[in-house]
């Protein structure tokens, strides 16, 4: 079993949707919520995934593919 | 010795000791160094900064490092050049340009590595590593060549080999990564997470990030011992920007400089300004984008410290100010043009910013700014290619003067 950290940011039209619940229910993951900051024109989430790393990254793709965009928590790491 | 008092968390305030971490376990928050100002007010003086070394290193009392031991590159200590051409140019009388295009590996960055460098050898790690597409990863490998460690640096496969020959010429281990920005980013957190190293700005994040504060020293020393009424910042991350508010600062706390009422201008270039897009919806939530710009040392679309660029702003009663991507090479230009300084595409953003501000009136004629300069222009060429327009002539007298009447106003 391993931790993972990320950031989830909802666009506007996926902010009503039980995006993490679902994790919970489809995959093998269990969640973890740290911080959130959800509005009606953007939302964003940090938490902690735990689980496997395959069952994590599927749940992290299945999460991608529905169109939120997925980031370290701490940021860009790539620097000019 | 270094004065610490502890790691912080900016987000929730909870403290953590002095070690190679970079994030609350408790809400993920990025930690930040803080220190024991009553101990450092009691060794810390005009006269003492005076003394010290030709370096960033002169403000050691302020810098979380066992100064003793610095991986020591002469970073700092670069030129605060009064303006008055390119003031005329756009509009002011007190402009002045702090020019840190002329650290030795030519960028800002050899201040938070010369930090992150000596902090990781402090820490007992042997390798250094970065993920980057230009100015950290030459500021990374020649630290890790004067330091002795092992360096690892990480950049997107597809970057032109030209843009790295200023980091591989120092032999670190270069890892080209097939993949897109996000996957490389990505790959690096995990690596960041996962291997043994100071991987520099993601666990010893907190520590780097404190060689900022260096550029609001200098400044405010060369002007006399003030701050200035304006300072005018590129941001890709955020961090050097509320590190320049945090110097000021602490100066003023400490009473080598007055009250600062310095307003805090972040610029970003319109194809990466997420900060920007936050200021202009009056929100602290900073949406992350997909960088587009050429002005790659500013292409951060998901920046760590964006929020707290927001509260700096906030605090200083300052703005934040997009520079369009047309407008970018013409700033490059002007600063060459008017004050011999050839920077990057980062100064050309500063330069169109700084335009922007005294158009739009948010900077007055007579109020005395600092626009921050941070990279070279030789590593940008490719922007301002088409500034090259050279008379030809034959090699004779009569030919070259002939060329001349035709092409040059004597």
């Amino acid at each position: 079993m391993v931790n993972k950290r990320v950031k989830f940011t909802f666009p506007p039209v996926l902010i009503t949707e039980p995006v993490i619940h679902k994790i919970g229910q489809d995959f093998n993951v269990v969640t973890n919520i740290r911080q959130a900051d959800v509005r009606e024109e953007m939302g964003w989430v940090v938490l902690e995934l735990t689980g496997t790393t395959g069952e994590i990254e599927k749940s992290l793709d299945w999460v991608r593919s529905l169109g939120v965009r997925i980031d370290p928590v701490g940021g860009d790491v790539v620097e000019g | 010795m270094p004065r610490i008092s502890a790691l912080i968390c900016r987000s929730c305030g909870r403290k953590y000791p002095v070690e190679p971490i970079n994030a609350c376990d408790y809400c993920f928050g990025p930690l930040e160094v803080t220190y024991d100002y009553n101990a450092i007010a009691k060794v810390i003086s005009r006269e003492k900064i005076q003394k010290g070394p030709y370096s960033m290193l002169r403000y050691h009392d302020l810098l979380p490092i066992d100064v003793e031991n610095a991986v020591e590159i002469n970073a700092g200590f670069t030129p605060l050049m009064r303006c008055n051409n390119l003031g005329k140019a756009v509009g002011l009388e007190n402009l002045y340009i702090k020019n840190d295009s002329v650290n030795p590996t030519f960028s800002f960055k050899d201040r938070v590595v010369t930090i992150a460098a000596t902090k990781a050898r402090e820490f007992g790690f042997d390798t250094l590593a970065c993920a980057s597409t230009g100015n950290l990863a030459c500021s990374v490998a020649a630290h890790a060549a004067r330091a002795g460690m092992k360096a690892f640096v990480f950049i997107p496969a597809d970057l032109e080999r030209g843009k790295v020959v200023g980091a591989a010429i120092y032999n670190p281990t270069l890892i080209a990564v097939d993949g897109s920005y996000d996957e490389v980013n990505r790959l690096c957190s995990e690596i960041g997470d996962n291997y043994p190293w100071a991987f520099v700005n993601i666990n010893i994040r907190p520590f780097y990030a404190e060689g900022s504060k260096t550029l609001a020293y200098e400044v405010a020393e060369q002007l006399g011992w003030k701050a200035p009424d304006h300072t005018v910042v590129p941001a890709a991350s955020g961090s050097m920007f509320t590190k320049i508010w945090k110097g000021l600062k602490e100066f003023s706390s400490l009473g080598l400089i007055g009250k600062v009422s310095t307003r805090m201008h972040v610029a970003q270039p319109e194809g990466c300004s997420p900060i920007i897009e936050a200021y202009d919806s009056k929100t602290l939530q900073v949406k992350p984008v997909k960088a587009n710009t050429i002005a790659k040392s500013l292409a951060i679309g998901n920046p760590t410290d964006g929020i707290y660029a927001l509260k700096t702003i906030q605090e200083s009663k300052g703005s934040a100010v997009i520079a369009m991507e047309a407008e970018i090479a013409n700033g490059i230009k002007l600063l060459a043009e008017t004050e011999g300084i050839f920077t990057e595409t980062a100064g050309g953003v500063v330069i169109a910013g700084l335009k922007r501000l005294v158009d739009e009136g948010r900077i007055k004629r007579d109020e005395l700014t600092v626009a921050y300069i941070t990279g070279n222009g030789l590593k940008t060429i490719e922007a301002v290619e088409d500034a090259v327009k050279p008379v030809f002539t034959k090699p004779n007298l009569e030919a070259f003067e002939k060329a001349m009447h035709a092409g040059v106003t004597l």
